[in-house]
C-alpha cells in the first residue's frame, strides 16, 4: 500500500469505528431513567410537554443486535478500508463462481450436439427446447418471442429467406451477421416514374394494372433495380435482395411504405453473433430457426 | 419559564397560509401526474406520440412535483408555523420569509416546464437543471436564514425537539444540494456533473438517500413531533428517546446512500458500509416512531372519534412498516432480487404515501382551521373518507408492486439448464400488467381522496370566520 492508500485506509477504519462506538455510546449514557417519570419541565406553545420514559428495553436490544450484526459483518467481509475480510469474499469472485457454474452446465448439456448437423439436431426435441431458450434471449427482441418477425425485422417461421433457408445459410447469417441496403433513388427518378414503379411493384401479378404504367415502370425497372432484384424481380439470396414478386413486404407494402423504400432506400442490420455465442449454441439455435420454417414443426 | 406566558408575539402567518394552500395545489397536480403516468404504464399509447407526455418525462415531474411541491411546501409552512410557537418569537425576517415562498414556487414552476420538454442532468430527485438548481441554493439558504433566525430570536429557553428535526433536515438537505448539483454548465439548458464514474454514482447516491432521510424522514418527523402531541393532547413520551433517535438517525443515515448501488462498480467495502449502517439504522428510525404512537398511550380512545389522528397514527404504522423494509432490502442478498424491480417503486410509495403524505394531511387539516380563524374544518366526516380512501389506496398500491416486484425478481434470475434465462424481458412485463391494473386502482383511490381535501380546504376557507377563535393572526393588511 502506498502512503496514500494507507491513509485512507485508516481514515475510513476510524470514522466507520468510531460512529459505531458514538452510537452504543449515546444509547448506554441515555439507558437508565426509571418509567412514569415526571415531564422534563419544559412547556411549549402552552400545551407542549414531555415524559422521560426510559427507553423501551426491546428497542435497545434491536440497537444493539444490529450493531453486534455489523461488527461480525466486518470481520468477515470487506467493509473497513483495505481489510479485505476473514473470508476473501468479493463481488467479483461471486460472480465467477456463479458463471463458471452456468458455463459448465452449458457445456454439458451441449456435449450431446456438439457431433451432430443442424439438420438433424432440428429434428430432435432437445436440440430445439436449448435452441428456443438461446432464441429468446439473443434473438427475441428484434425478430418476435414468436419468431414471425415485425416491420424491418424478417418472419422466420415462413419459406421466404433474404439470404437463403438452408442451414447453413442460417449458420452463416447468425454467425457473420448481414447487412441489407436498398439505396436511395430520391432526384434519380423523375415523380412520375416512382409513382409508376409503386403501383407497379406493388401489383406485379395484377391484370389490372394498366399496360401503360406496366410499361412505363418496366423500363426504369430494368434500368435502376433489376441489376439486384433481378429482371424478373424474384430477388438474388446472394445479395439479400428482395423478392417483389410475392406478398411479403419487410418494409411494408403499403403504396406509402414502398414509396418511401424507392426515395429514401432502407438499411438492415443483423447482428454478427460470433463473439456473442458459442459455435455450439450458434448450430443450435439455427437448429430451432430452421425448423420453425419446416412446416410449422414446432418445439 | 413563566415569563414566556406574559404576552403571545404577533405571528406571521401569511406565508403559512400561502404555503398550506400551495401544498394542497401541488398534492392534486403530483398525484394526478402519478396516476397518469401509472395508467401510461398499462397503455403506452396515453402519450399520444406527444415528447412532454412520454413516461420518460413525466415521470421526473410528477417525483418532483410530489417530493419538492407538494412535500416541499408542507415542510416549510409547517416548520414557520411550529418554530414561531415553539420558540415563542414571530419568524426573522418575515420578508425574507415571503421570499422563500415565491421563491419555492418559481422553482416549481421552473421544474413544471424543464422536465416535459427534456431538460434534466438525469439525476434521480435532482434532475434540475443548473440554473433552477442556483435558484433553490438561494431560496434554501434563505428559508435556512428565516428558520435558524427565528430560533435564535427565541423567547423561551429550550429548543423543541420538532425544531430538532426541522433544523437537521434544513441543513442536511443545503449540503446534499450543493454538493451533488455541482455541475459544469456549457449552455444555460445543459450541464455536466462535476463528478466523474461511480465517484459521481457514490455522491448521487449519498445525495439520493440522504434526500430520503432527511427531507421525506427528519423534516417529517418535525412535523410528528408537534402535531401529533398537540391533536392528541398528551406529552411526548420520552425525551430521553427523542435524544438518542435523534442524533442516531442523522448520523447513521450519512452513511446509507451506497445500498442503491449494490452489485455495480462501486467497490465492495463501500457497498458492505453501506448495507450495514442501512441495518443499523433501523432502531433510530423507530424510535421516532415508537416515540409517536407512545404519546398517545392513555388517550386510545381519541383514536375513534378524530380522523386527524387517525391520519397521523396510521402515517406513523407506514413510517414504521417501510424503515423495517428498507434495511431489509439494503441486506446484499435481498437486493439481488429486490434491485431494479417494481419492489422498490412499492417500498419508496409505502413510505410516500403512506408515511409522508398522510402525515401532511393529518398536519394540514389540523392547521388549515387555526390559520383560517375557523372552528374545524368544513367537514369532519370528509376527512374521515379521505381517511379510508388514502389508507385502502395505500395498500393497494404496495401490495401491488410488491407482487409485481419479487415476481420479475424471480422471472429475471430463472435460468434454464444451459444457464441462459428462462424468461425473456417482455414476458416479465406481461406477467407485470395485472400488477399495473391494481397499482392504478390503488393510485386513483389515493387520488380521490386528494380531491376530497382539494374540496374541503375550499369549503373551510371560503366559510364565514368565527371571530371568537382564539388564535392570534397577524393583521389582514
Amino acid at each position: 500500500m502506498s502512503g496514500l492508500d494507507l491513509v485512507w485506509h485508516w481514515t475510513v477504519i476510524v470514522i466507520t469505528v468510531a460512529s459505531i462506538v458514538g452510537a452504543l455510546w449515546l444509547l448506554f449514557a441515555n439507558a437508565r431513567g426509571k418509567p412514569g417519570e415526571a415531564d422534563t419541565g419544559h412547556v411549549w406553545d402552552d400545551d407542549l410537554r414531555e415524559y422521560n420514559n426510559p427507553l423501551p428495553r426491546w428497542w435497545l436490544n434491536l440497537f444493539v443486535i444490529t450493531i453486534v450484526f455489523g461488527v461480525g459483518y466486518f470481520a468477515l467481509y470487506p467493509g473497513l478500508g483495505n481489510f479485505a475480510g476473514r473470508l476473501g469474499w468479493t463481488s467479483q469472485q461471486q460472480m465467477q463462481q456463479s458463471l463458471d457454474g452456468y458455463r459448465a452446465q452449458r457445456d454439458h448439456q451441449f456435449a450431446a450436439f456438439h457431433e451432430r448437423d443442424v439438420a438433424t439436431l432440428a429434428g430432435d426435441p432437445a436440440a430445439r427446447a436449448a435452441g428456443r431458450s438461446v432464441f429468446l434471449n439473443n434473438c427475441a427482441g428484434c425478430h418476435g418471442a414468436d419468431a414471425k418477425g415485425a416491420l424491418g425485422f424478417p418472419n422466420l417461421t415462413d419459406k421466404d429467406w433474404l439470404y437463403g433457408g438452408t442451414p447453413e445459410a442460417i449458420v452463416a447469417s447468425v454467425t457473420f451477421g448481414r447487412n441489407g441496403t436498398m439505396p436511395p433513388f430520391n432526384g434519380a427518378i423523375d415523380a412520375a416514374t416512382v409513382k409508376a414503379l409503386v403501383r407497379y411493384v406493388g401489383h406485379w401479378n395484377d391484370p389490372a394494372l394498366d399496360a401503360a404504367t406496366r410499361e412505363q415502370a418496366q423500363k426504369q425497372f430494368a434500368i435502376t433495380c433489376a441489376a439486384c432484384h433481378g429482371p424478373d424481380g424474384h430477388g438474388n439470396p446472394a445479395l439479400g435482395s428482395a423478392n417483389l414478386t410475392d406478398d411479403i413486404w419487410l418494409h411494408g407494402g403499403s403504396s406509402e411504405r414502398i414509396r418511401e423504400t424507392i426515395l429514401f432506400g432502407r438499411k438492415s442490420a443483423m447482428p454478427a453473433h460470433e463473439k456473442i455465442l458459442t459455435a455450439d449454441e450458434i448450430k443450435v439455435v439455427s437448429a430451432y430457426v430452421y425448423s420453425l420454417s419446416q412446416n410449422g414443426t414446432q418445439p | 419559564m413563566s415569563t414566556t406566558l406574559a404576552v403571545t408575539p404577533q405571528y406571521h402567518d401569511e406565508v403559512v397560509r400561502r404555503f398550506t394552500v400551495m401544498t394542497v395545489v401541488w398534492g392534486l397536480v403530483g398525484m394526478t401526474v402519478g396516476v397518469f403516468i401509472a395508467a401510461e404504464l398499462l397503455w403506452p399509447l396515453l402519450n399520444f406520440d406527444i415528447p412532454w407526455l412520454t413516461y420518460s418525462r413525466l415521470r421526473p415531474l410528477h417525483t418532483n412535483a410530489v417530493i419538492f411541491a407538494f412535500g416541499g411546501s408542507g415542510l416549510i409552512a409547517t416548520s414557520y408555523w411550529v418554530v414561531q410557537r415553539t420558540c415563542r418569537a414571530p419568524l426573522f425576517l418575515p420578508k425574507l420569509a415571503m421570499f422563500t415562498f415565491w421563491g419555492w414556487q418559481a422553482v416549481i414552476v421552473a421544474a413544471a416546464i424543464t422536465l416535459p420538454l427534456g431538460i434534466t442532468q438525469g439525476k434521480e430527485y435532482a434532475e434540475l437543471e443548473w440554473p433552477i438548481d442556483l435558484l433553490i441554493a438561494v431560496v434554501w439558504v434563505a428559508y435556512a436564514v428565516v428558520f435558524f433566525g427565528t430560533i435564535a430570536k427565541r423567547t423561551v429557553s429550550h429548543i423543541y425537539v420538532a425544531n430538532w428535526f426541522y433544523g437537521s433536515f434544513i441543513i442536511a438537505v443545503a449540503v446534499l444540494h450543493i454538493v451533488n448539483s455541482a455541475a459544469i454548465p456549457i449552455s444555460l439548458t445543459k450541464s455536466y456533473s462535476a463528478y466523474g464514474g461511480a465517484v459521481d454514482a457514490m455522491v448521487q447516491w449519498w445525495y439520493g438517500h440522504n434526500a430520503v432521510g432527511f427531507f421525506l424522514t427528519a423534516g417529517f418527523l418535525g412535523m410528528m413531533y408537534y402535531f401529533v402531541p398537540k391533536q392528541a393532547g398528551r406529552p411526548i413520551y420520552s425525551y430521553r428517546l427523542s435524544v438518542v433517535h435523534f442524533w442516531a438517525l442523522i448520523s447513521v443515515y450519512m452513511w446509507a446512500g451506497p445500498h442503491h448501488l449494490h452489485y455495480t462498480a462501486l467497490p465492495d467495502w463501500v457497498q458492505s458500509l453501506g448495507m450495514v449502517f442501512s441495518l443499523i439504522l433501523l432502531a433510530p428510525s423507530w424510535g421516532g416512531m415508537i416515540n409517536g404512537i407512545m404519546t398517545l398511550s392513555g388517550a386510545w380512545h381519541k383514536l375513534r372519534e378524530d380522523p386527524i389522528l387517525k391520519f397521523l397514527i396510521v402515517s406513523l404504522s407506514f413510517y414504521g412498516m417501510s424503515t423495517f423494509e428498507g434495511p431489509m432490502m439494503s441486506i446484499k442478498t435481498v437486493n439481488a432480487l429486490s434491485h431494479y424491480t417494481d419492489w422498490t417503486i412499492g417500498h419508496v410509495h409505502s413510505g410516500a404515501l403512506g408515511w409522508v403524505a398522510m402525515i401532511t394531511f393529518g398536519s394540514v387539516y389540523a392547521l388549515i382551521p387555526k390559520l383560517w380563524n375557523k372552528p374545524a374544518m368544513y367537514s369532519v366526516p370528509a376527512i374521515n373518507l379521505h381517511f379510508w380512501l388514502a389508507t385502502i389506496g395505500t395498500v393497494l398500491y404496495i401490495v401491488a408492486m410488491w407482487i409485481a416486484g419479487v415476481m420479475q425478481g424471480l422471472m429475471w434470475r430463472a435460468t434454464e439448464a444451459d444457464g441462459s434465462l428462462t424468461y425473456s424481458f417482455i414476458e416479465s412485463l406481461k406477467a407485470t400488467y395485472p400488477f399495473y391494473a391494481m397499482r392504478l386502482a390503488g393510485g386513483l383511490i389515493f387520488l380521490a381522496g386528494m380531491v376530497i381535501m382539494v374540496w374541503n380546504t375550499w369549503k373551510t376557507i371560503m366559510s364565514p370566520t368565527v371571530a371568537s377563535v382564539g388564535v392570534t393572526a397577524e393583521a389582514h393588511a
